[in-house]
């Protein structure tokens, strides 16, 4: 079966007030690799499907969802009935709200867009030259690429259907001089790998560990940093994935404000910053309507189809918008305004390039990456986490060597108060995150007095 | 471990076409010239349910059913996955599999040896009496939302999160050798969190239930075992406290470590550094590699004398034990740090043959017919000392301290050498004497230092199992949930750090 007549099968089989029914179609191939070789590698396909059964007792309207993998069409039919069983027997979901409207898209009845190994077709024959370039100067190369499209059909029996393909990609690669002391590591998001340059990652391999050839001891402290897109992004999806409003509301995240309500309106910054979820940015569209599997602080299952636009998180340096669902905005007053999955910080008036902000750099550290962020305190949305794959010493406008690595504890909310400078933004990959987000762009950030904690000695 | 009849494996996994599916892959890998081929197919059922202050958030139920072909073809490993289940799907993907071995070869330059595993033929079934499937999904509300609302009438308590998941795992393995196994395993975790709030200073302090995730049926809720009653009822005290407790002075203090935050230590600072794929550089790209590499096999000093860190796929309720493993291999007990000397990995059949063991300890997992078995972790857990103290007596041995329980926010370094945790409740220790709880707490150390500080190891009386169901590892991503033992333990001159002034400028 094709998902669009999944979609109208379960449709069709609907015996409960109304019904919503997600069907998404993953193909998948990965490369992984080790000390320039091959580790593990895999092609993947699975056909899901989410159903939500809506039921109305005299006391409101219930959900019941039920989610399923599907090989047939009695597959299909198990998990219609299993949802309205759900729906039938629970209580009101305290989201409800009617369905979306909008009419049949014309593609919905398109097929699935589908990846396979050929996306690596001139991509892992250049990465196995690469391995034995590396292999000849005594670099070895540890890395991942990934290809993955996930084709969405929505429907409901309000005669709402959409169809989204999401091609979604990435090759990321860490770097080690002989003897594993020195590491670095580059990362690319990508739509379907034409754009990939392996000759490009290995010059910025080879520009790092380069660096890396003087090696400095720092003590743990409050430093200057030039934070590279990819660890803004690794702060910056985690604030946004903390920007629940009704959290807010609540009085339990850092966007609340002491006695009730939230921090909307406030200024978080003097720096003409500005972070947005748009789903037409150019090089990283995403979905235009909202898909929800399950209902939570920024999600509803009533919401599935919701239109979804470019939002400014933050305007200018200003909190001008939290993640709400319909039921949420109702609740909380605000603005009905659902997350999207990209994320873009911009800082007006930046068109310095990295290098630029080197050269005006008197002393300070330029990060590559960081990882293993968690938090700390929600109440000041305090992180920890380590740099990892290179802390460079710059002083007097250049790189002097690398530093030891440390643990850091730092807010990204409070950091956005102490932006002095900025690149222009770029599309970039998170390093912690790129399993659940791969969607950004972002500048390279000078920040001031970013707290460094702790030594660590890995390396 | 139990050998458990065949009826005791659910009938709707068992009606599958497994054998029949596995003869196809087989035969298909076997005439395409694998020397190794292995058919899995899993069902996995999943049941989540939320409440937000005692009100149903959201319900799902969630089934995942397919299948995957492994194989290795001229020493490279290929891989495929679908959830076709027709005889003529199922060779597709075997040859799928061999394409993807083929179309690998040139970018693999070592080629891939497996130790040798005796054949197994057997079913299995996890040690839990009610199957939380049995149990209509009313019941689990009724029960979960009767305890939020216990802790929302509490006096101070704003808000309560409720969450409660279950999984039941069905995994049939077949391989060209021979072995043909089929499993059934259920897992649960049920958690509680409460928030609250000072209306004037806009000040929170949150605070969960401690009790751990299991390897156990519905019963864990509902028969005597853990002391839900009791904790329920102090928690909203506990939490009330703690948001007026004075923030913690930084410094060094001697640390009495509980069961329930203690295990997410081992997992982090052994169990993760202790995988011998990490420690040959096989995640250096993503989860990390370790300080602990293979040449300092018996003889790096992990820890204090005291310490003895087994691993294990064998005990009871412990999430990551199986009969056999994702490449057919038995599930076995072992040592990892004995008398505080690294003695052993965690491995997999690859790995196990490259360094020259002559067999896997059998920690192989993938954690969805999709995705390809890697080496996982086993229960890595801390063996108490026989005639060791209570945790009463540890507090009593402590002049100047804090006696830390229950896990919170954690992070580690990528060799697994720089470590931060925070926990639950932090109660000070003076002179022998708990004296109320302190807040703003995290310990920061160096694993081999503060492996080297603990001083005293607790007796079995303190012993627990905690753990997790979402740790995290591999390219793609995978989790797999796993258990660590631990008794009370007590740790010197640990360097603790205030949050707050972490956060302040």
């Amino acid at each position: 079966m094709n998902p669009h007549e999944i979609v109208e099968s379960a449709l069709a089989q609907c015996t409960v007030d109304d019904m919503t029914v997600i069907c998404q179609e993953h193909s998948q191939t990965n490369l992984r690799w080790a000390a320039n070789t091959l580790t593990t590698n895999g092609v993947m396909r699975s056909l899901d499907v989410t159903v939500i059964a809506i039921s109305g007792t005299a006391a409101g309207r219930a959900a019941g969802v039920a989610s399923a993998s599907v090989a047939d069409a009695a597959d299909v039919t198990a998990i219609v009935e299993r949802a309205e069983a759900a729906a039938r027997s629970s209580s009101p979901s305290p989201d409800a709200a009617d369905l979306i409207t909008g009419g049949a898209a014309d593609d919905f009845a398109e097929h699935p867009d589908q990846t396979s190994p050929e996306v690596f077709a001139q991509f892992a024959p250049a990465l196995g030259d690469w391995f034995g370039r590396a292999g000849g100067s005594e670099i070895e190369l540890f890395g991942f690429a990934e290809h993955d499209i996930t084709t969405t059909y929505l429907g409901n029996t309000a005669g709402l259907r959409r169809r989204h393909a999401q091609p979604t990609g990435r090759v990321e690669v860490t770097g080690k001089s002989a003897g594993r002391t020195r590491s670095t590591w580059v990362g690319r998001s990508t739509r379907d790998f034409q754009d990939i340059e392996v000759d490009d990652l290995d010059a910025q391999v080879r520009t790092r560990l380069g660096w890396a050839e003087r090696s400095l001891s720092l003590d743990p402290g409050r430093y200057e940093v030039l934070l590279p897109p990819t660890a803004v992004a690794d702060l910056m999806v985690y604030l946004y994935w903390s920007s629940a409003a009704r959290d807010a509301a609540d009085g339990r995240t850092v966007f609340s404000r002491a006695g009730g309500g939230t921090r909307i309106g406030e200024r978080l910054t003097e720096s003409p910053l500005s972070l947005f979820s748009d789903p037409s940015y150019p090089g990283m569209q995403c979905s235009p309507f909202a898909v929800a599997h399950a209902s939570g602080s920024t999600e509803s299952v009533f919401d599935n189809g919701l239109p979804l636009e470019r939002t400014n998180w933050i305007d200018h340096g200003e909190l001008s918008a939290l993640g709400q669902t319909r039921h949420s905005a109702s609740l909380t007053g605000g603005a009905l305004t659902p997350m999207v999955d990209n994320l873009a910080l911009e800082v007006e008036g930046a068109g310095a390039s990295v290098a630029e902000l080197i050269e005006h750099t008197e002393r300070g550290l330029l990060l590559n990456t960081l990882w293993y962020i968690r938090e700390v305190d929600p109440q000041t949305l305090l992180l920890t986490g380590l740099t990892r794959d290179g802390v460079y010493l710059v002083e007097g406008g250049e790189v002097v060597g690398t530093v030891n690595n440390f643990r850091f504890n730092e807010s990204p909310v409070d950091l956005l108060s102490r932006v002095i400078g900025a690149s222009a933004t770029e599309i970039s990959l998170p390093r912690e995150w790129s399993d659940f987000f791969t969607r950004v762009a972002m500048p390279t950030l000078r920040v001031a007095d970013f707290n460094m904690s702790t030594v660590s000695q890995a390396s | 471990m139990t050998k458990q009849a065949p009826g005791t494996i659910d009938d709707e996994f068992l009606a599958l076409p497994l054998q029949a599916l596995a003869d196809a892959a087989l035969q298909t890998a076997r005439e395409g010239g694998a020397s190794y081929a292995a058919f899995r197919m899993e069902r996995i059922l999943g049941t989540s349910i939320r409440l937000r202050d005692a009100a149903v958030e959201g319900v799902n139920d969630t089934e995942d059913v397919g299948y995957s072909v492994r194989v290795i073809l001229d020493g490279t490993w290929g891989f495929a996955a679908d959830v076709d289940r027709s005889p003529e799907a199922v060779v597709r993907t075997a040859r799928r599999a061999l394409d993807v071995a083929r179309v690998s070869a040139p970018v693999n330059t070592e080629p891939v040896d497996l130790t040798p595993e005796p054949a197994h033929q057997g079913m299995w079934r996890s040690a839990y009496r009610i199957d939380p499937w049995s149990v209509p999904h009313d019941d689990k509300i009724a029960l979960l939302q009767a305890w939020s609302r216990q802790l929302l009438d509490a006096p101070g308590v704003d808000h309560v999160d409720t969450s409660f998941l279950a999984v039941k795992e069905n995994k049939f393995y077949a391989d060209l050798a021979g072995t043909v196994t089929t499993q059934q395993r259920v897992r649960l975790h049920p958690e509680f969190d409460a928030v609250t709030i000072d209306p004037v200073t806009g000040a929170f302090e949150t605070m969960g239930t401690v009790a751990p995730p299991v390897g156990r049926g519905w019963e864990f809720l509902t028969e005597p075992g853990y002391d839900w009653a009791g904790e329920l009822e102090q928690l909203p005290g506990w939490l009330v406290e703690k948001l007026k407790a004075p923030g913690i002075e930084p410094g060094r203090y001697d640390l009495v470590i509980d069961p329930s935050n203690l295990w997410l230590t081992i997992h982090e600072s052994i169990g993760h550094a202790t995988e011998l794929d990490r420690a040959l550089g096989y995640e250096a790209n993503y989860a990390g590699m370790s300080f602990a590499t293979p040449d300092q096999l018996g003889s790096l000093q992990y820890g204090s004398p005291l310490m003895h860190i087994t691993g294990d796929r064998t005990v009871d309720h412990g999430l990551s034990t199986v009969a056999w493993d994702d490449e057919g291999v038995e599930g076995q007990m072992f040592d990892i740090v004995k008398d505080g000397v690294l003695v052993g990995y965690q491995l997999d059949r690859r790995i196990a043959s490259r360094v020259g063991y002559d067999r896997s300890n059998g920690c192989a997992f993938a954690d969805s017919p999709g995705h390809v078995p890697i080496q996982r972790m086993a229960n890595v857990s801390l063996q108490p000392v026989a005639d060791g103290p209570s945790t009463e007596q540890m507090i009593e041995g402590v002049d100047d301290g804090l006696y830390i329980v229950g896990d919170k926010s954690w992070s580690i370094d990528m060799q697994r050498y720089n470590f931060q945790f925070t926990g639950q409740r932090f109660f000070r220790i003076r002179g022998g004497q708990i004296q109320g709880q302190v807040k703003d707490v995290a310990y920061q150390a160096t694993t081999t230092d503060f492996w080297g500080s603990m001083g005293v190891v607790g007796g079995p009386d303190t012993y627990e199992l905690g753990g997790a169901f979402n740790c995290g590892k591999a390219q793609p991503g995978q989790v797999a949930p796993v258990s660590h033992g631990a008794p009370s333990a007590t740790f010197t001159q640990v360097n603790v750090l205030n949050t707050a002034a972490e956060g302040a400028r």
